[in-house]
């Protein structure tokens, strides 16, 4: 249990009549660097809110290190935020704005200076402190929030959606400090976005929501390459779904199935019979895509038509158009053979995946 | 969250600044012409003031100067928030320091400098003393709240619109004036309560020839009681009550349309 | 283009005409010497300013101070946490709540005035209940007192505390207190350290909407201090309606304006350290 820094169970929390979160739980790892992932509205922030005390729940507890902090108030608690647009103090001086903390909690006067230039230099913003937050970047004041957080020595750092209001290129390189800002910490991170790119980018681990409830915890490896619903596989990148229909088991794990139409071996971890209905699910990474003249003749696969094509750089992709109706988004990295490869529009080809790329979950109503 | 001790707070408060005005509204119906012993309902004092032809001239006057005064500010108020909003001008800076020291000026102070103007420029103390003078300290509440308006819209309406095809004027009246609308009529009230409210630059720059209503009820209350008075209040109060419900109706009205 | 031209011209002009050019007629009148029958005449002098350290109007000129010093202080004792109160409450209560304060002013604040008198008198509202309940045997001077005074002012006076504080307190980021407790500030901490700073323009704001005002409420002082002339305003107005010494009720009123230019270059300092700029943009009312 020791390496459980927070566990959060049995969670309920409502505004008004509306439940935001019903008997939610959740763990976390002493120093991992754990996201809450979810569209906007799911919860995801009411979490965080609660873990830092700014939320009362209205039911469940919120043990730290083995310690119920549900009932202390914020003030109290050993977790820092990172706020959304910073919050930073505009009437104190960036030096100002890191001490707060150190100040509110009584550390002796002799200790908070060389404390404060720490956590200043630890985000390079040494020569800054007497700056006041509106004489910054966006990205500089960025860091004062987190240097504020980080210098009262946190549990658990918290992170509200905290590099949304910054620039693409800003954002990128952002992620890349506050993760080796949290390798040199040590300290466990719980950060909360909308954006899979980042949460799959920095985290150990994510947690995806969705209305309130946890959809699939795991590496940002699982929840890309195994969703376990449509909802996850959906929101974390583009997905091409194929409905199937299991037509005999094959053993260890394998099946025939009528895919789209056409009768492929699929790989699916359950068990299944004859006319069980699955999702086949591939990454347009995953599909392969032949000019139709240059495939085999006895090519079993599906025949589509070139819809559009766009060219991001480092990968061609295209839209075809399946003639039973269906949309592919297929994506495909050029290589050194042939780096000029590309489709007319309307262009007829062949479109297939590497057996095994597949990943197959069952059957959703919804 | 509001903790009961902040609600007794604001109930103190409330009964602070609405009991003087209860008590004017109450005795006005009193039979008894002293205070507070309640002698019986009586209209007696609202017949009394019918008849006091000074009193109900100056209390016509002052609605008339409220009435005009609050129009015209709210007119030339809103062209001014309009000249700071979407024009750079020479001596636009002046022009914004001006209505700010308006704005900032005690009462007195703006008494005497009218007082000064006035007669350098002979104008006759009376109608018309009274009426710029109230125009003017009215101004930079009305631009300040429809340039607040202003601000809060997007520039780019008043660029589509020119690329349309209006003109200033044009745009002006069929952009601008219909989203500022609300800050209009708000400026308009805020503008008839300061007017009927003032007393100071009231009392300098008034003729004997347009007394309004500070002025002779001064020389009334000043020595003793006087019931008429408490009619006047009541009278003013229920005035205005009417006014707000035809412009709230008016806004319902205008937001189902 | 007409209509451009229209509207700037317009707005130059009276501002012009009925702010700039009387301001400037009150300072150079200040400057003249003093003459009943033309209000004022040649030389140019300085007289009317040396006049002001004479002792009769430097201890009315400290006296209307302190009464209006304390005016501001008492409706900022009670404006501060009432705004605050209004601030946090959703937007149609709140704006309920400031219209309320707004529709006494509808009625004259003169005979708002003549309300308090009825409330204090001998046989006013206090003295009968005092009296009635036996708590006192004769009725209590509050008439004609500083005490009565400062009551008027005050009620004449709160609501222009309120609005800019409600103003500022409804402008702070919530956010921003959230910070302060995560960061483990206690609420007297958060108050200290976070609200009363952030809160310094509106405090500045109300206070010179207050206090200066509350020096020329002439006939506050008249109808509740009695004839005792408690305020500057009552100096001034003697000089301008009465006595007739244009120049001297000029050099006072100048008095008045540098105090108020004084004081708003504090408002605009608070503003500036918290990144804000003062002026009419800003709009504290």
């Amino acid at each position: 249990m020791s390496d459980f820094i927070l566990v959060l169970s049995g969670i309920t929390k409502r505004f008004d009549r509306e439940e935001v979160l019903k008997g939610f739980d959740l763990t976390i790892r002493d120093g991992e660097f754990f996201t809450l992932l979810g569209p906007s509205g799911c919860g995801k922030s009411t979490v965080l809110r609660l873990i830092a005390g700014l939320e009362q729940a209205n039911a469940g507890s919120i043990r730290l290190a083995g310690h119920e902090i549900a009932t202390l108030p914020a003030e109290r608690r050993p977790v820092n935020t990172v706020f959304q647009n910073y919050a930073l103090f505009p009437h104190m001086t960036v030096f100002d704005n890191v001490a707060f903390g150190l100040r509110m909690n009584g550390i002796a006067r002799d200790e908070i200076a060389p404390r404060v230039k720490e956590a200043l230099a630890a985000v390079q913003l040494s020569d800054y402190a007497q700056r006041r937050p509106h004489q910054l970047s966006g990205g500089q004041q960025q860091r004062v929030a987190i240097a504020r957080a980080v210098v009262n020595r946190p549990r658990v750092l918290l992170l509200d959606e905290s590099l949304s209001a910054l620039d693409y290129k800003l954002r990128r390189q952002m992620q890349i400090e506050l993760k080796q800002l949290q390798r040199q910490l040590g300290i466990t991170f719980v950060y909360v976005t909308h954006d899979q790119e980042e949460a799959l980018s920095m985290s150990d681990r994510v947690l995806v929501m969705d209305q309130g409830r946890a959809m699939q915890i795991g590496t940002p490896r699982e929840i890309y390459e195994e969703p376990c619903n449509l909802f996850v596989a959906r929101f974390i990148g583009e997905i091409n779904i194929f409905p199937a229909t299991i037509l005999r088991p094959l053993g260890e794990y394998r099946y025939l199935a009528e895919v789209n139409g056409v009768e492929k071996t699929i790989r699916f971890h359950q068990q299944a019979t004859e006319g069980d209905e699955v999702h086949v699910l591939l990454r347009p990474e995953d599909l392969r895509v032949e000019y139709i003249a240059d495939a085999p003749v006895d090519r079993r696969g599906y025949v589509g038509a070139v819809l559009e094509r766009n060219y991001t750089g480092q990968t061609l992709d295209s839209l075809i158009r399946l003639e039973n109706g269906q949309n592919l988004l297929v994506s495909e990295f050029f290589n050194e053979d042939d780096p000029d490869f590309d489709y007319r529009i309307g262009e007829r080809v062949w479109v297939d995946w590497v057996a095994g790329w597949e990943h197959v979950i069952a059957k959703e109503s919804w | 969250m509001i903790t009961p001790f902040k609600w007794s707070l604001v109930g103190l408060v409330f009964v602070y600044l609405y009991l003087p005005i209860a008590i004017l509204v109450i005795n006005s119906f009193n039979e008894s012409k002293y205070g507070f012993e309640w002698k019986g309902f009586s209209l007696r004092w609202y017949e009394k003031l019918w008849h006091n032809d000074a009193l109900m001239q100056a209390f016509t006057n002052s609605l008339l100067i409220a009435t005009l005064a609050a129009t015209a500010a709210t007119v030339i108020g809103t062209l001014m928030a309009l000249a700071v909003y979407r024009y750079q001008f020479r001596m636009k800076k002046l022009a914004t320091g001006l209505l700010f020291v308006v704005l900032m000026s005690p009462d007195i102070v703006l008494a005497i400098t009218f007082l000064v103007i006035f007669i350098v420029l002979g104008i006759h103390l009376g109608f018309w003393s009274l009426l710029i003078s109230h125009i003017t300290f009215c101004l930079p509440f009305v631009v300040i709240t429809v340039y607040a308006q202003l601000k809060g819209f997007d520039r780019n309406l008043l660029e589509a619109a020119r690329d349309l095809g209006a003109g200033e004027w044009r745009s002006f009246r069929t952009i601008v004036l219909p989203l500022v609308m609300p800050a209009v009529i708000a400026g308009w009230l805020l503008s008839f309560t300061l007017s009927l409210d003032d007393v100071i630059i009231s009392t300098f720059v008034t003729g004997p020839g347009f007394e309004i209503l500070p002025i002779r009820v001064y020389s009334m209350v000043k020595i003793g009681v006087s019931p008429e008075v408490n009619v006047l209040a009541t009278l003013l109060l229920a005035l205005s009550l009417i006014l707000v419900m035809i412009a709230a109706l008016l806004g319902r009205v205008r937001r189902k349309w | 283009m007409r209509f451009r031209q229209l509207v700037i011209t317009v707005t130059l002009a009276w501002l012009a005409l009925f702010v700039l050019a009387p301001h400037i007629l009150v300072l150079l009148t200040s400057l003249l010497s003093p003459d009943t029958q033309q209000l004022a005449s040649y030389p140019f002098t300085m007289q009317s300013y040396t006049r002001l350290w004479e002792p009769v109007y430097a201890s009315a000129f400290w006296q209307s101070f302190w009464l209006s010093l304390l005016t501001t202080v008492i409706c900022l004792l009670i404006g501060y946490p009432f705004a605050w109160t209004l601030a946090r409450l959703p937007k149609l209560p709140r704006a309920l709540l400031l219209f309320l304060m707004m529709v006494p002013f509808w009625t004259n604040s003169l005979i708002r005035t003549y309300a308090i008198k009825l409330i204090l008198g001998a046989k006013g509202l206090i003295n009968s209940t005092l009296l009635s309940l036996g708590l006192i045997d004769t009725p209590l001077q509050l008439l004609y007192t500083p005490f009565a005074v400062i009551f008027g002012l005050v009620y004449i006076l709160l609501p222009f505390m309120v609005l800019p504080l409600v103003t500022t307190f409804s402008k702070l980021d919530n956010r921003l207190l959230e910070a302060a407790r995560d960061l483990g500030a206690t609420p007297w901490q958060r108050f200290v350290q976070v609200i009363l700073p952030l809160s310094m323009p509106g405090v500045i704001a109300g206070s010179l909407i207050v206090f200066l005002p509350a020096m020329g409420m002439f006939y506050v002082s008249d109808l509740l201090g009695g004839a005792k002339n408690l305020l500057l305003g009552n100096i001034i107005k003697n000089q301008f309606l009465v006595v007739r010494d244009w120049p001297f009720g000029a050099a006072l009123s100048i008095t008045l304006i540098v105090l108020m230019g004084l004081l708003l270059w504090f408002y605009v300092q608070a503003n500036r350290r918290i990144n804000r700029q003062g002026g009419l943009d800003d709009n504290a009312l």
